[in-house]
């Protein structure tokens, strides 16, 4: 299992601002390893972002989003105290959900 | 693969219905989510392909799409790219890049109610055009902007 996302939400006006920092390889799959051989493929396919079990924002990858994962957006109808849950599948099916609080 | 569904994805129809299901509430976003993954369209070589695949042949160039990159991205690796789209009726946001080994790097879906902006950091092998890819009222337009790899990180 991946070590847990960093989500900050806050509330800016009416609108939330979400920043997402995700721990993940993203490895693309063309990189070769010292005994030159290749590494496979392993990277986020999807992420999806919940707010009171409505989708609020998905997103596909491909193998060109740097390590590590960066995202931000923003939606309105967030308050504060919300909860906000966002989650990931990578395509090796392995997946993870958090949640964050709307601040 | 099955031809008929490959066909389907090539022209974005399965990923247009898929949203209009999740939004009458008729599936559920989660798992499926990975079965909605346009293979197709991150499979795509080239930029022609790409449209095609997210059938969005020839968009409109318009000024109406912002996109926040560095003119010179010393590290290829990390190269922070944002979106920001001032069309009405954007419901979807997509990320090429030109000259990577797989033009598409990432399609964002906007539900109403959320800004038609975003933020990630994407990949680039080489200096390359950045083409945003925006998705309103069902047609689609694009802006696009040459950023710079330096290799070797020493920039200038």
């Amino acid at each position: 299992m991946a070590d847990p996302m960093k989500i900050r939400a806050t509330l800016k006006g009416d609108t939330v601002e979400v920043r997402v920092l995700m721990a993940h390889n993203m490895e693309t799959g063309a990189r070769k390893d010292s005994s030159g051989g290749l590494i496979p493929a392993h990277f986020i396919q999807t992420v999806n972002a919940t707010h009171n079990g409505k989708l609020v924002f998905a997103a596909q990858w491909g193998t060109a989003i740097a390590k590590n994962p960066f995202l931000q957006f923003k939606f309105k109808g967030g308050a504060k105290g919300d909860k906000l849950q966002l989650s990931w599948t990578d395509n090796k099916n392995d997946s993870r959900t958090d949640e964050a609080t709307i601040a | 693969m099955n031809p008929s569904r490959r066909q389907a994805l090539k022209a974005g129809g399965s990923l247009g219905l898929f949203s209009a299901l999740v939004a009458l509430g008729l599936v559920k976003p989660g798992d499926a989510w990975a079965e909605a993954w346009n293979k197709g369209a991150f499979d795509a070589k080239s930029t022609a392909d790409a449209l095609a695949a997210l059938g969005a042949n020839a968009p409109t160039m318009v000024g109406e799409i912002a996109i926040t990159a560095p003119d010179i991205a010393e590290n290829g690796a990390v190269v922070p790219v944002g979106a920001v789209s001032n069309l009405p009726g954007t419901t979807q946001i997509a990320y090429l890049i030109e000259k990577n080994p797989s033009t598409v790097a990432a399609v964002f879906d906007i539900p109403p109610g959320t800004l038609p902006e975003v933020q990630t950091r994407v990949k680039m092998g080489q200096t390359s055009n950045v083409m945003i890819l925006v998705k309103a009222d069902g047609k689609y337009y694009a802006a696009q902007k040459e950023v710079k790899v330096t290799v070797g990180g020493c920039g200038g």
